[in-house]
């Protein structure tokens, strides 16, 4: 140390500064005993740049340049280096930095706003353009939605068969008018023709059922075919459900691309081939996706919006919000949605945005009307019987049965989608959705219940059996004859109907689960609402069935006596399938408050919001006694995306200094000086690393800390001033200080690259408890941290570091949980053994290739591959 | 060139929320639909019939009355009436409109998969060449700033910048395909 610092002295050139400005008192404390260093006083100026800008704690200088003038007085001269600020794919984004950039451009807006009227127009344009985004954004999700379904509903009722009065009719749109349909068979009309019908020309008998059949399945297998191909070809970021992506990216991850115009326009086209192919699978998640591609398309309309991704976030969550209020004519429930499940960050001013993107999104989709109930959903119902307080008992169950179904098909899903991840089987895309397209379509046609288009199963299943109620399910043995049995529809023994629809209802359940589980992670988009929520209406309506002929044959029991008497109505299958609903949803996806509003949203009813609670905790309960996280925490966890989950508890004991990077076998911390490199040195850093930031220290014997500079920064800075500047040669200085150091009279001219340098880098020190650190993570979402000693930087946290760490804490104490291995590409791994601490004088170690000009790879830094983080243990 | 699209956009939106509202009011599209079930001898039965909201009910819905004069208001009381809107245009339209896409994307997709590779190769006949053309960069890093420095300046002539977006989405999608279907690192 001494040596060093003697030998700094003569190195030190740049001593303008007063002398009685080192005073900081770690080099007193830490050196002591040593010479004063009277000449590490560039630091310094550091803090008069920093007070040269009030009011900005954070003085973000990087912020796409045009925040730079009016923080740095000094650097006004500069003119902005376009794609600085901005970041690279698969990277996550710096919220602190985001915000800070938006404070910056917002202050200078509110200023300029006095100095004309068009000013003015401009910061009122501004003001307004968060409320314009969300409203563009509800509109075109709405529209979107109703195409969605309107064409989806189409295509759904062209596997059995086509309209031949107007082809663009669905059935029941095509017998809209017809007045020969009747009461037993409501949808039969002439101008409806089965495929059997057109080409054999007979509508009865075995030979039409298997030209149904066949058309079924051939219809099924060709929309099934045209999604996977067009997904694969134009936008393969279409397929899957788009939650977990969603969940990261607004959790400040970027993936270029996956909200694009052409994921868009893809994921819209296929989503309806999907459905009507008859997969199991639905089209609220993949809807939400839609609404958030729109979000982020219009989001380009606007500057405010397009220019930072913190902003961007704010109408991405309004837009998910805007996707569930139409998926599910919820817009409640989708505000609820937005803040209990994807959203990440989530202020008050989005809370309102979400609720207006929300309502013009219902509104545009209900003036659309495209079921023709005047509802935004098909399945919507209305009860008005009332429920019992024994009847929470079979709720509670129903509870139970979602939580196993939510951790069993979690699991299940999972160890499919690791399998089809990482062995050969995941090589064939298209095959693999044809596979499980051609057995959902045999296995389905022959069983009515699954024949049908899920929603409308759903509907059925929901609708409760009145005296209007022709289907199977409703074919109750009336024992009294005439008016009298209508009058007040009282619990009747089931006829043969009810126990024919009672097996069918069992195989459809055992059917529905398996294809679940096979179809969601298919390279089609598929949700998994709607299949979960049939698995779990079909289970309820089963045991509703079974509470109901208990009740009738059993009316003495003491549970039954109080309520049900003979005759009268006691029991409400229906609710049952609600119940059962909402329970295996929440099973699956671990919501509550936003499911249940979302159930009694599609009810409207009030007076269900109890048993729907109850469900709905009890499911989550035994889901989470069989594993804490839901299933887009499970699949994100499966890509290893780097998202820091917010509910998850950090009760370890470690310090910072044991997370941090460089460890203790690894080469010292990658850093830069701040005025004694070359372009060729710094060139040589940046090629012969991959980290994406480096601190920047005083001079390598100094080792404080200046600032952080990030990788890509860096190399646009370079490449735009190679390009632009005159004069700039490989053996030009780089100088992050306000002012140029001085040169020898010869040497090229130096280049500046003070307004990329981040000069106010978060640090800890290594002593903070790793708690305090993921809160830091989380709260402000940060993307690293410095780990310093006495303002001696001693390493680097990033969030990838955090959660690898969780990740091994997790392993040490629950060994049995699934494999999740560090696994790197492109690096050798930077795992040190031990954690402990080493005497600080070895992180202090220099970096000779500064001075050789052979930059060795130093290890320390970031990187946020996104292979990094990969789950797959092949 | 974006500004153009976003417009264009907006304005078929605005298109489209208006068709929808416009073709509203087709003679077609209201129905008063009334179910009655079985009331003694006679059969449950579907009425259906064109009238305004105020007239929709059973007593101006069921046409034939099954019954007598004194049974027809037991009968009515079991019947429920609802009246129902659609609008035929925005189906048509929607319809139309979607098959119209898919199967311009299917003609595209054909294009693009089948046709342009045979067609490369007999117009140069060294489409390797251009295809190793497209996978430089990415690994350094000094190739990516040169990307985003590039981005920024304008191209002067319209074809050209085409065919630069063309460049770029086939790019992006190659990368997206890359990444989900071979490496399975995003979406599995």
């Amino acid at each position: 140390m001494e040596s060093e610092q003697l030998y700094h002295r003569g190195y030190c050139r740049n001593s303008y500064n007063s002398i009685a400005s080192a005073s900081s008192d770690e080099e007193l404390l830490d050196g002591a005993g040593v010479i004063m260093d009277f000449h590490t006083t560039e630091d310094d100026n550091l803090l008069d740049g920093d007070a040269a800008s009030p009011g900005s704690n954070y003085a973000m200088s990087n912020g796409g340049g045009a925040a730079s003038s009016s923080t740095h007085l000094l650097d006004f001269l500069e003119e902005p280096i376009p794609g600085v600020g901005t970041y690279d794919d698969f990277h996550t984004i710096d919220w602190v930095r985001e915000k800070c950039k938006d404070r910056e451009r917002h202050r200078k807006i509110n200023s300029k706003k006095k100095e004309s009227a068009w000013e003015f127009t401009k910061s009122l344009y501004d003001a307004w353009s968060g409320w314009l985004v969300v409203t563009l954004t509800g509109l075109a999700s709405g529209a979107l939605a109703g195409l969605i379904d309107i064409a989806a509903d189409w295509m759904n009722d062209i596997k059995e068969g086509v309209c031949l009065s107007a082809m663009w009719y669905n059935h029941e749109q095509c017998c809209w008018t017809s007045n020969e349909t009747t009461f037993a068979e409501r949808d039969k009309c002439p101008q409806w023709k089965s495929w059997a019908e057109l080409i054999l020309g007979q509508a009865e008998g075995p030979g039409s059922y298997i030209m149904n059949y066949f058309m079924y399945i051939y219809w099924a297998l060709s929309f099934a075919f045209l999604a996977v191909c067009l997904v694969k070809v134009f936008a393969p970021y279409a397929c899957g459900s788009g939650i977990p992506e969603i969940k990261t990216i607004l959790s400040g991850f970027i993936i270029r691309g996956y909200l694009g115009k052409w994921t868009l326009m893809i994921k819209t086209i296929t989503l309806v081939l999907a459905v009507a192919s008859g997969l199991s699978l639905g089209k609220e998640g993949p809807l939400v996706h839609v609404a958030c591609c729109c979000g982020n398309i219009f989001s380009y309309l606007f500057p405010k919006y397009s220019k930072n991704e913190a902003k961007k976030r704010e109408v991405l969550s309004a837009a998910s919000a805007a996707g569930v209020s139409v998926a599910f004519g919820a817009p409640i429930g989708g505000v609820l949605f937005s803040l209990e499940e994807v959203s990440y960050y989530f202020p008050l001013k989005t809370l309102w945005r979400s609720f207006f993107a929300a309502l013009v999104a219902a509104f545009v989709l209900r003036s659309i009307n495209p079921f023709g109930n005047s509802r935004l959903v098909l399945f919507y119902v209305e009860y008005h019987t009332p429920w019992y307080l024994f009847e929470l008992i079979p709720f509670i169950l129903l509870g139970v049965f979602g939580g196993l179904w939510g951790a069993f098909f979690i699991r299940a899903n999972i160890a499919w989608c690791r399998r089809r991840k990482s062995t050969r089987f995941g090589k064939y895309p298209v095959l693999e959705v044809i596979l499980v397209a051609a057995i959902t379509a045999v296995v389905a046609f022959p069983n009515p219940y699954t024949r049908q288009n899920t929603s409308e199963l759903i509907k059925e299943l929901f609708t409760d059996c009145g005296p209007l109620e022709s289907s199977q399910l409703c074919q109750y043995r009336s024992h009294m004859n005439g008016s009298k049995a209508f009058t007040d529809n009282p619990n009747r023994p089931a006829g043969p109907g009810v126990y024919a629809a009672m097996w069918q209802l069992c195989l459809a359940l055992i059917f529905k689960i398996i294809m679940t589980i096979f179809t969601f992670g298919l390279k089609v988009p598929s949700g998994l609402f709607i299949p979960s929520m049939a698995i779990g209406a079909i289970a309820g309506r089963i045991v509703g069935i079974a509470v109901e002929q208990l009740a009738y044959y059993h009316h003495d029991w003491f549970l039954f006596k109080e309520w049900c008497e003979v005759g009268a109505d006691c029991i409400t299958p229906g609710l049952y399938a609600m119940v059962g609903a909402a329970a295996c949803l929440g099973g699956v996806t671990r919501m509550t408050v936003s499911l249940v509003v979302i159930v009694f949203e599609l009810t409207g009813g009030l007076e269900y919001i109890v048993p729907l609670m109850a469900a709905v905790m009890t499911s989550k309960w035994v889901g989470d006694a069989f594993g804490r996280e839901g299933i887009y925490e499970a699949h994100i966890r499966l890509n290893g995306y780097p998202f820091l989950d917010a509910k998850e508890e950090f009760t370890h004991t470690t310090l910072a200094r044991e997370v941090m990077r460089p460890r203790r076998s690894d080469p010292p911390l990658a850093v830069l000086t701040q005025d004694d490199l070359t372009v060729e040195e710094l060139q040589a850093v940046i090629n012969e690393t991959s980290y994406n930031g480096f601190p920047v220290i005083v001079s390598k014997e100094s080792q404080r800390l200046v600032g952080f500079a990030l990788r890509r920064d860096i190399t646009i800075a370079i490449e735009n001033a190679r390009r632009k500047q005159e004069g700039i040669m490989l053996n030009s200085r780089v100088y992050f200080t306000q002012h140029a150091p001085t040169l020898p009279a010869d040497s090229p001219r130096p280049l500046k690259l003070r307004s990329i340098l981040d000069m106010s880098p978060f640090t800890v020190t290594d002593h903070t408890p790793m708690e305090i650190v993921v809160d830091i993570f989380r709260k402000l979402g940060l993307r690293q941290c410095l780990v310093t000693h006495n303002g001696i930087v001693l390493g680097i946290i990033t969030k990838k570091n955090i959660l690898e760490h969780l990740e091994e804490l997790k392993q040490h104490t629950e060994p049995l949980a699934t494999s999740w291995y560090y696994h790197k590409k492109r690096y050798p791994p930077s795992h040190g053994s031990n954690g402990k601490p080493r005497s600080r004088v070895h992180y202090v170690q220099l970096i000779r290739s500064f001075q050789d000009g052979q930059g060795e790879g130093a290890d320390g830094s970031e990187e946020e591959e996104v292979c990094l983080l990969d789950g797959s243990d092949l | 060139k974006m500004k153009s699209v976003f417009v264009l956009e907006i304005f078929s939106l605005a298109c489209f929320v208006l068709l929808s509202q416009v073709s509203a009011k087709n003679a077609e599209d209201v129905r008063c639909k009334c179910i009655c079930p079985p009331y003694r001898d006679v059969k449950g039965q579907i009425y259906k019939n064109n009238v305004t909201l105020k007239d929709c009910n059973c007593l101006h819905v069921v046409d034939p009355m099954p019954v007598d004069g004194k049974d027809v208001e037991a009968y009515c009381l079991r019947c429920e009436c609802k009246y129902e809107e659609r609008s035929s245009g925005t189906i048509k339209f929607t319809i139309i409109m979607y098959l119209s896409i898919l199967g311009l994307l299917l003609l595209y997709m054909v294009y693009l998969t089948l046709l342009e590779p045979i067609l490369k190769r007999r117009l140069f006949g060294h489409s390797q060449l251009i295809q190793s053309d497209d996978d430089v960069g990415d690994q350094q890093p000094f190739a990516n700033a040169h990307n985003v420095l590039s981005r920024s300046h304008s191209r002067p002539n319209v074809l050209n910048k085409v065919e630069h977006a063309q460049q770029r989405w086939r790019r992006q999608v190659q990368e997206q395909r890359k990444s989900v279907f071979d490496r399975h690192v995003v979406l599995s």
